[in-house]
């Protein structure tokens, strides 16, 4: 395709005009479907009446729970966004063999491999990280909610309009087309003019904003708020890798903030950090993204190391093996994930010493991962293993994970990155250690978590077929990347000359859609689960035998999470309680100090979705009038003392009575 | 948002626990000494770059960043309200941490950046096989 020049301003509109709406067939069909899409939901929601209630119980809700909830559908979504243009880009070079060019063109493929990088790790990947720890953390503290409610409320819908950002880029101009770190030169306006490289930056800031502030919170509430007796070396394993996470993300993505500015210098006002003229210097920014980059990884790994603890545990019958090697483990990888980054850049020409000893750091991280491993293992060595959902993403992931971490170590050696760096072998590398990791993780969670969050368990038949699919899918997907990446194939590539190669990406293909059938089988598993709530009821809330604090809750807890705080004795809190026979405390309840919803989250988040727009479009009194409104609401908001009221005690009575009713016809 | 915040918090052992209010909050005084100090290690600095004391460019800049070291303790001291016991430990903790953050990322990058110079920059170098 010819390059458009889009040089049209207007005082009112910007860079906005018609030509900023698409004409390419593939992406008018997907905004007739995704408008008929949300015209039907919107129209349901108004017909059954539940803006009132989406409003006032879940948007303003400033309840932990909910708001982990809302992240994870969040994830859900932008994970369905990510995953269908993967498949796209799967098609694309199976099809584009021996002159046949596929059925992308270069504008829209470059924009759909930069989204699925984008999407994957900002708008799926972290929300399913954030939501898990949101929802899980102050439970298996012991805490009512986290350390600042209304933050936390502020952080998701900051999240949420950043995923907004780049969904608009879909049917109002178009996305970068720079691969998704928008490395310049590239993504300077000389070489990207319009408005692809603006909405990635904007999308991220926006984003990046609610990544910190929930990082803060996170911190401040397992530092301050675990119960009397949870002393740190008591703490549950995911909750220490809730901490080392959120400790990387408040120490790394300052760093993104202040790259992302230095572009946005460069590309509004002329500036010249990474220009190629008057001492710019493009190397400057690979190396400052990759000291956000590399932690930003140990920040979607660590949580679900987490996970795996839990759930290892769990389904083992057993006590985590070296709770405190594993504790351990777990910072020293927080420490190295900063003495790592320029194996992301090998190749850029640092010379042996760097290359040395970045190569050297980035082997020893295997160490404390392999010690992580070997724990998981020990534990559940002569353990009583039951394998339901959880356990069994658990084992696909020490499995699939293994290959990716030796890969990884292949990748390590600067002479072997020369041979690999960029090519194929890197996607299946990187997918490998993330689906594998992060992705399985995140079902593990979902799955072990589910009953907890709304008091019956997913379907295991849907999640069996969802978990073959998934794993199948993903070997066959990945492993012939690794055999491409081995005979040179580079990544990013729309069209291949060689057909020797194409029965590779046609296997990639298929595993691909092979996944596309788990990814659907999940959503028919949430969807049976809905359907046949009845049947897989949990009145215990704690379904699993489960060894933390949050099983001592009912499913789901009440707002207030625990009517009197729970003291703890030792590592596994409840499993502790169970085996002492601490009895259920039935009387003597005190009103409970709760925090008021609140909209100014939502306003808020949603002023800084339109500055973000406004900026990308250069509607400069638009942005002005938006920067206006976040201050003047933020200032507000600080006017308005009506922020909490009491959960009366009587009401606390009503609701432990029903739940001493509850377990008293469980048999529990 | 702190104060009414800090109340409607939902914790559930707020009284009783060991929160350090006492500790938390500087007297008049303190902000008083760390404003002049802070105001005078402003105006050295100021008055070093405007009359030229030191004719030396770069030992001028050298001494202003000393300034701006000292400068950054005084402001922990005397507006964060610094020290080894608050929060029991926890500050200090995360002030080591974020200076070793801070120091591996600088002087990575300084290393980094002076190989990359050397080696890419084709003026600066014009033979890769003594690459550093």
């Amino acid at each position: 395709m010819e390059a458009v020049v889009h040089n049209h301003w207007s005082p009112l509109l910007g860079r906005l005009w018609w030509d900023a709406i698409p004409t390419e067939p593939i992406v008018l069909v997907t905004f007739v479907i995704v408008a008929i899409g949300a015209a039907a939901v919107l129209g349901a929601l108004t017909y059954f009446r539940l803006w009132g209630y989406l409003w006032k119980e879940w948007f303003t809700s400033v309840d932990h729970k909910k708001i982990g909830i809302m992240y994870m559908v969040l994830g859900l979504i932008m994970f369905a966004r990510g995953f269908a243009d993967a498949i796209m880009m799967r098609l694309q070079q199976a099809m584009a063999f021996g002159g046949n060019e596929g059925y992308l063109n270069a504008h829209h493929y470059d924009q759909i491999f930069t989204a699925h990088g984008v999407i994957m790790i900002f708008f799926a990947a972290m929300p399913f990280v954030t939501g898990l720890m949101n929802y899980v953390v102050p439970l298996q503290i012991g805490a009512r909610d986290v350390s600042f409610p209304f933050l936390n409320n502020f952080s998701f819908w900051m999240t949420a309009s950043g995923a907004a950002l780049v969904m608009t880029s879909l049917f109002l101009g178009e996305f970068g087309q720079t691969g998704w770190l928008a490395y310049p030169p590239l993504s300077n306006l000389a070489y990207s003019p319009w408005v692809g490289v603006d909405y990635w930056i904007w999308s991220l800031q926006v984003a990046g904003v609610g990544t910190l502030l929930s990082g803060v919170n996170l911190i401040a509430t397992i530092v301050k708020m675990r119960a009397p007796g949870m002393t740190m070396m008591r703490m549950p394993v995911f909750t220490w890798t809730a901490l080392c996470t959120n400790i990387l993300i408040v120490a790394a993505f300052p760093v993104l903030t202040a790259v992302l500015c230095m572009l946005s210098l460069d590309r509004y006002l002329g500036f010249d950090f990474f220009t190629n003229d008057f001492g710019g210097n493009a190397m400057m920014y690979v190396n400052l993204i990759w000291i956000w980059g590399h932690p930003e990884v140990y920040i979607l790994i660590l949580p679900l190391f987490g996970v795996f603890s839990e759930v290892t545990a769990t389904f083992s019958g057993k006590r985590l093996f070296g709770y405190t090697s594993m504790v351990y483990a777990t910072m020293v990888i927080t420490i190295l994930s900063y003495i790592v980054w320029l194996h992301h850049f090998f190749t850029m020409g640092s010379g042996a010493s760097v290359n040395s000893f970045f190569g050297i750091t980035t082997m020893v991280i295997s160490i404390p991962t392999g010690a992580k491993l070997f724990n998981w293992l020990f534990t559940m060595y002569r353990g009583r293993i039951r394998f339901e959902l959880p356990m069994m993403w658990t084992v696909a992931f020490m499995l699939t994970f293994t290959i990716g971490g030796m890969t990884g170590v292949l990748l390590a050696v600067p002479p072997a990155d020369f041979v690999l760096h960029n090519s194929l072998f890197l996607i299946a590398h990187f997918h490998n250690v993330i689906i594998g990791g992060v992705v399985f993780g995140t079902f593990a969670g979902i799955n072990y978590w589910w009953p907890k969050a709304f008091g019956y368990k997913l379907d295991p038949f849907w999640g069996k077929v969802s978990f073959w699919s998934w794993v199948v899918g993903f070997y066959l997907a990945f492993m012939p990347l690794y055999v491409l990446g081995l005979m040179g194939v580079t990544r990013r590539m729309r069209v291949f000359d060689d057909p020797s190669l194409q029965i590779w990406f046609v296997i990639a293909a298929i595993g691909a859609v092979l996944i596309a059938v788990g990814i659907a089988a999940m959503f028919v598993q949430f969807g049976v689960s809905i359907m046949k709530r009845d049947q897989l009821r949990d009145e215990t809330g704690d379904p699993w035998g489960g060894r933390t604090l949050e099983w001592s809750t009912s499913s789901p807890p009440p707002a207030y999470n625990f009517a009197v705080t729970p003291i703890v004795h030792d590592i596994d809190a409840w499993e502790d309680m169970k085996r002492c026979g601490v009895q259920r405390p039935t009387s003597g309840f005190r009103p409970i100090h709760m925090p008021k919803n609140t909209a100014t989250g939502v306003v808020l988040a949603g002023l800084s979705a339109v500055l973000g727009f406004a900026m990308i479009w250069y509607i400069w009194w638009l942005a002005a009038a938006a920067f206006a409104g976040i201050l003047g609401y933020a200032i507000a908001h600080t006017f308005n003392y009506k922020r909490d009221y009491h959960i009366p005690a009587e009401t606390v009575v009503e609701t432990e009575d029903a739940r001493t009713r509850q377990l008293a016809a469980a048999g529990a | 948002m702190s104060a009414a915040d800090h109340h409607a918090h939902p914790n559930p052992h707020a009284d009783g626990h060991h929160d350090d209010h006492e500790g938390s909050h500087g007297s008049l005084r303190d902000y008083l000494i760390g404003f002049i100090l802070s105001a005078v290690l402003t105006a050295i600095p100021f008055w070093l770059v405007m009359s030229g004391a030191i004719a030396d460019k770069q030992a001028t800049a050298l001494v202003i960043m000393a300034f701006a070291v000292v400068q950054i303790v005084v402001h922990m001291i005397y507006f964060l309200h610094m020290n080894t016991k608050s929060e029991n430990g926890w500050t200090v903790m995360a002030l080591i941490f974020t200076i070793i953050i801070v120091v591996i990322a600088l002087s990575g990058s300084l290393w980094v950046m002076y190989h990359l110079n050397h080696n890419m920059m084709p003026m600066m170098s014009h033979d890769m096989g003594q690459v550093p």
